[in-house]
């Protein structure tokens, strides 16, 4: 009995390790576990031993009945693995085929820009003041220490409306209601859309945008402005970027700067984008001119307050190297979805 | 205004500082340098050569065969068609390989006979009759000049200075002068200024027994200085003096209309000569021109003059337009014997409105109207004076007039504070330096005041006075500082929606554009805009670029059609766009504008319609929490005067709590074709500061249900007339409180469903808080919704 139960379990144990496939292993297990299996018919032929051999014979048949099991059972895990496997081979696809892209629109390039400008400011504390576009005179120039027939007037070719409204040559306008609504601690800045008579070309445009911006309070230094202006610029073009002051005349801010950036491209070396300047010329500023606080209603002597003004176009289109400034308003559909 | 190198060092010795130095330097402290450039840069390998022999060329009547003495080691032999020299002439000589502006120069054969490089006129070299006016225009030039046989041809003939373009801002009328740019170069490059007093002989005489003058309108001239030339020689300048004015971009006429132009450019004081036999009477007025007076100016115009214009005149009529431009009848003949120099101060504005008005403009009017340095007229005068007698021109005579209507020639002062400016500037800069710097510009500092110098007219406050001290430190060692002082700041409520509706609108798939807010009044018929809509009344610009950006728009969308039309040009095939830009609302005469924000959506494509649009809408609104909206027919509307654009069974006006804030639908197909769109096109506009007036700002939170729905379906049959929205209106206020959502899965048209007739679908889930719904009551709520469904002209599918 002994040498059948051993020979059984030879027999089961190649047959369960040459299965391949669970249907098979399946039919293994019933073939000698089952109940009309073969290890089950021996054990039944046990009341015919001895009492000495039965427990022999009985600890053997269980010990083999679980080494049965045992193979079976691992095999079992190994054939459902490699089944898995297969089917899982079977279920590749084109990965390389186009995905199923949701449907969504991009924001204007000018808007992607002023609303990096706006983060930066808020997070700086400035607030974003709105003004009209269609503006007095007076709030256009003559506030700005610009009155009648001053020579400068002539560098901003003016659209009008009536002897008296204009459209707006700058958003420095906004200063002005600013000023005249609020009293300091005064953080704006002002975006916008602003219009001079230029005709379109690659550089120009009867309107464009700027973004203004104004601080007043006591104590506001030349250097606060210059400080202003290189996080700003750090933030928009990255922590190496370098900018530079050029002395400057603007009716309305005194002393008055050309802000230039350093050279994206050379570093400041010179090259032919910056026409060997290394420098590129970005933006205007200044104090806030003693005329403009005093016409505002601020005491000069109390307040002080820097001011500057950057033109979007040039900064959008130095961001994406765009050499026309007519794409920004064509708006072709190629165009936008390149943002 | 463009500088001569060679004069400039007359001032202030700049010879150690190299061209590009200079420029940077001169740009950092404020004077903007656009570009230099040397003359004669485009010429190189051009010599002076003698001619020692010409022949006839045996083959060629035309030319000729010359033997040149060039400085080289052997004579080089030239062919020439150059009929004006002969041998022993001094000639501009292209050796081979010369490098010239019209090309390169290389030696080859004329007719058989080699030629080693070619004789050059006035022109070849870039010069006129102006610059060298003994010269042959037509012919080679024939140097009359001190100069070396073999000497390069630039410092031969003085063709070796350097010409600066300086940009100079509106308020340093005094940089528009050489030493008013000398001084800034000694400031700039701390070298010292040699600008010495003008100092004439002149001969014996009274000039009050010669000339008259009188000022009639003294408020406009302020100061009139006149002197006489007697015995005038008329001729050209010499050389050093016309190659200044040619190096600062002035053309070479005679000696004493050059002298006034040297004057203007050394100084920045127009000057005017003119002849005094054409003064009537030796009478010089200064007045304002009478109606309808004329004069022919030294460009050869006539031009009218109004009472408001200040004139030169004599007893009878009018010689020159005050600071603008002298008479041509007056001017600088051969034949003049006596000269009038005129130096004068006149009122910045009174020239710059009678430039504007005469539509002309001169290097005069330019320096008066931003304002010369008041008090240096007589300076000025007896500079003229001075270089009259250097030229050995004619004979000033010694006394001159005068005519000052100044009250005084105080100078302007302004307190003096070094720690103020240091407070404002943000710097720490010594006193001593700060008075250095100010002296070094012209200004004196005496008793804590700054007193500037007369022809510093910009400088009115401590401000300007820091700017002085900070431009020479250098605006670039100003330190960076952060401002002090905490604010906090975030987006105002419409900002911010503003801001949600530009991602909502991304989310939709929309691409946003950026239009121009003025258009043209045509676009009005373009969108079939009713002949009396008040759309029309636009805010006008009076002086256009061209009639398609003359008005400002009251509608935002014929600027998103014609991006739609642009891009259907374009071959793009579909496309979703929107807009968020104002419009421009005409209120009262005189006013300014309302300027609403309004939203503006497009688009086309193949699988886009009707449904796409008001899909977009709805969902935008949907985002932005405007709830519960109306869709009526547009046509039903007169909320929007643009509805005449839209196609009238296909539009809709966006109605919420009775207000309309939009419109949207398919274009009617004449706006299509007015916009050259060759498909379905959609549009629609939206009144954002309606919108955010609408919508929903606080969000309440619903808790989950806890006990399950009870869906019903409802096929429904009805006229094709009847609207679904009638429907689920109906449905809903039936259905009452148990009602949770009403959806449509179906209309259907066609077989088996009578004619005019349509099946539409519903799911309808109901659900309650208090516990799970019986049959019985879903089925009483579904017998009131047939009810009602009834009433309206539906009934339940059979």
């Amino acid at each position: 009995m002994k040498e059948q139960l051993n020979s059984i379990e030879n027999q089961a144990m190649n047959e369960a390790s040459s299965a391949d496939s669970i249907k098979g292993l399946e039919e293994l297990r019933i073939k000698y576990l089952g109940k009309k299996g073969e290890l089950t018919a021996i054990l039944k032929q046990m009341g015919k031993l001895s009492a000495e051999e039965r427990p022999v014979i009985g600890q053997l048949a269980n010990q083999i009945r679980q080494d049965i099991e045992n193979a079976i059972s691992s095999k079992m895990t190994a054939l459902k693995a490699k089944e898995k496997e297969i089917k899982m081979a079977a279920e590749a696809i084109d990965i390389t085929l186009p995905g199923k892209k949701p449907e969504t629109g991009k924001l204007h390039p000018l808007k992607i820009v002023e609303n990096e400008i706006k983060e930066i400011f808020l997070g700086m504390g400035f607030s974003v003041a709105d003004g009209p576009e269609v503006e007095y005179d007076y709030y256009n120039f003559e506030a700005l220490n610009l009155p009648p027939d001053h020579p400068a007037r002539d560098t901003q070719d003016t659209f009008y409306i009536t002897d008296n409204i204009l459209l707006r040559t700058q958003t420095s306008s906004v200063q002005v209601h600013v000023m005249e609504n609020q009293k300091p601690p005064i953080r704006i800045i002002s975006p916008g859309c602003v219009y001079r008579s230029d005709a379109v070309d690659a550089t120009h445009s009867p309107l464009f945008h700027q973004v203004e911006g104004l601080v007043v309070d006591k104590g506001i230094t030349m250097a606060d402005l210059k400080g202003t202006l290189e996080t700003l610029m750090k933030k928009l073009y990255g922590n190496d970027c370098k900018i530079r002051l050029r002395p400057h005349h603007f009716p309305f801010t005194e002393p008055s700067a050309e802000v230039d950036v350093m050279c994206f491209n050379c570093h400041g070396e010179g090259c032919r984008i910056c026409k060997g300047e290394g420098y590129i010329e970005l933006l205007g500023a200044g104090m806030v001119h003693p005329k403009v606080l005093e016409g505002c209603g601020i005491d000069s002597s109390v307040y002080s307050g820097f001011a500057f003004g950057l033109g979007l176009e040039r900064i959008v289109m130095r961001r994406y190297n765009i050499s026309d400034m007519r794409l920004l308003f064509e708006n072709d559909m190629r165009f936008l979805e390149q943002f | 205004m463009d500088l001569s190198m060679k004069w400039i060092n007359d001032y202030v010795d700049l010879n150690d500082i190299d061209i590009k130095a200079f420029c940077h330097g001169m740009t950092m402290s404020g004077s903007k340098v656009e570009g230099y450039t040397p003359e004669g840069a485009d010429i190189s390998k051009v010599v002076v050569g003698k001619i020692l022999e010409k022949k006839q060329h045996e083959n060629a009547d035309a030319l000729f065969v010359c033997q040149v003495d060039a400085g080289l080691e052997n004579n080089i032999q030239i062919v020439t068609n150059a009929k004006n020299v002969k041998e022993g002439d001094l000639v501009p000589v292209a050796l081979d390989g010369a490098v010239l502006p019209e090309g390169k120069i290389k030696k080859g054969k004329l007719r058989g006979v080699e030629s080693f490089g070619m004789f050059c006129g006035l022109e070849t070299l870039g010069l006129t009759e102006h610059d060298f006016p003994y010269a042959d225009p037509e012919g080679v030039f024939v140097i009359e000049e001190d100069c070396k046989i073999g000497e390069d041809i630039h410092s031969a003939i003085g063709l070796d200075d350097t010409s600066v373009e300086f940009e100079i801002t509106s308020n340093r009328p005094d940089c528009l002068s050489v030493t008013g740019l000398a001084r800034e170069a000694s400031s700039t490059f701390g070298k010292e200024l040699k600008i010495k007093e003008p100092e004439f002989k002149g001969i014996d005489g009274d000039i009050n027994g010669i000339l008259k003058v009188d000022i009639e309108n003294k408020e406009k001239c302020r100061r009139y200085c006149a002197g006489i030339v007697k015995n005038v020689k008329i001729a050209p300048s010499p050389r050093w003096l016309r190659e200044r004015l040619r190096a600062s971009g002035i053309r070479p006429i005679n000696n004493f209309v050059d002298i006034t132009n040297y004057v203007m450019l050394e100084y920045g004081q127009p000057m005017h000569a003119f002849d005094l036999r054409y003064v009537k009477d030796q009478h010089i007025i200064v007045r304002n021109a009478k109606s309808g007076e004329k004069i022919t100016t030294l460009d050869g115009e006539e031009r009218e003059l109004s009472e408001e214009m200040l004139v030169i005149a004599d007893s009878e009529k009018p010689v020159a337009v005050a600071g603008v431009m002298g008479g041509e009848y007056s001017g600088i003949m051969d034949d003049t014997v006596d000269v009038v120099f005129e130096s004068a101060y006149f009122e910045p504005v009174q020239v710059r409105r009678t430039s504007k008005k005469l539509g002309l403009r001169s290097d005069a009017s330019a320096r008066y109207e931003k304002g010369v340095d008041p008090y240096i007229s007589m300076t000025c005068l007896k500079r003229a004076f001075e270089l009259v007698e250097q030229l050995g021109a004619g004979e000033p005579v010694k006394t001159v007039i005068d005519n000052d209507c100044f009250d005084s020639h105080e100078l302007k002062t302004v307190d003096f504070s070094a720690e103020w400016i240091n407070n404002f500037l943000g710097t720490d800069i010594a006193e001593e330096d700060m008075i250095k710097y100010l002296n070094s510009l012209g200004f004196e500092v005496k008793d804590s005041k700054v007193i500037s110098p007369s022809f510093r007219i910009d400088i009115e406050y401590k401000a300007d006075v820091a700017e002085e001290i900070a431009r020479i430190y250098g605006y670039n060692n100003i330190p960076s500082t952060q401002f002090k002082g905490v604010a906090e700041a975030e987006y105002t409520p419409a900002q911010k929606f503003t801001r949600n509706i530009e991602n909502a609108m991304t989310s939709i798939g929309c691409y946003e554009i950026s239009t121009f807010s003025f258009i043209s009044p045509k676009y009005f018929d373009k969108i079939m805009l009713p002949a009396d809509s008040k759309l029309r009344k636009t805010e006008t610009i009076t002086n256009p670029l061209g009639e398609d950006t003359s008005v400002m728009r009251t509608t935002i969308l014929p600027s998103m059609l014609e991006i739609l039309s642009k891009n259907y040009n374009n071959r793009n095939e579909a496309v979703k766009l929107f807009e968020i830009g104002k419009e421009y609302i005409p209120t009262e005469p005189d006013k300014l504008p309302e300027e609403p924000l309004r939203l503006a959506i497009g688009m086309y494509g193949n699988d886009i319609d009707f449904y796409d649009i008001k899909g977009a809408a709805e969902k935008l609104m949907q985002i932005l929490r405007i709830n519960d909206c109306e869709y009526i027919r547009a046509s039903d509307s007169d909320a929007f005067d643009e509805k005449s654009a839209f196609h009238p069974g296909r539009s809709a006006v966006v109605v919420k709590d009775g207000k309309a804030i939009g419109i949207l639908g398919e274009m009617h197909p004449d706006t299509a074709e007015n916009y050259g769109i060759g498909t379905k096109v959609y549009a629609a506009k939206f009144n954002i500061d309606d919108m955010l007036a609408l919508a929903e700002t606080e969000v309440n939170y619903k808790p989950l249900p806890k006990f399950p729905a009870t869906t019903r379906d409802l096929s429904l049959i009805c006229g094709d007339e009847l609207p679904a929205g009638d429907i689920e209106k109906a449905i809903r206020k039936a259905a009452g409180k148990l009602l949770e959502k009403v959806t449509l899965f179906d209309v259907y048209k066609g077989k088996q469903i009578e004619d005019g007739k349509k099946s539409i679908s519903y799911s309808i889930s109901m659900r309650s808080h208090d516990g799970t719904l019986t049959d019985e009551q879903a089925d009483n709520v579904m017998k009131k919704v047939l009810k009602e469904l009834k009433n309206i002209g539906a009934e339940l599918r059979k």
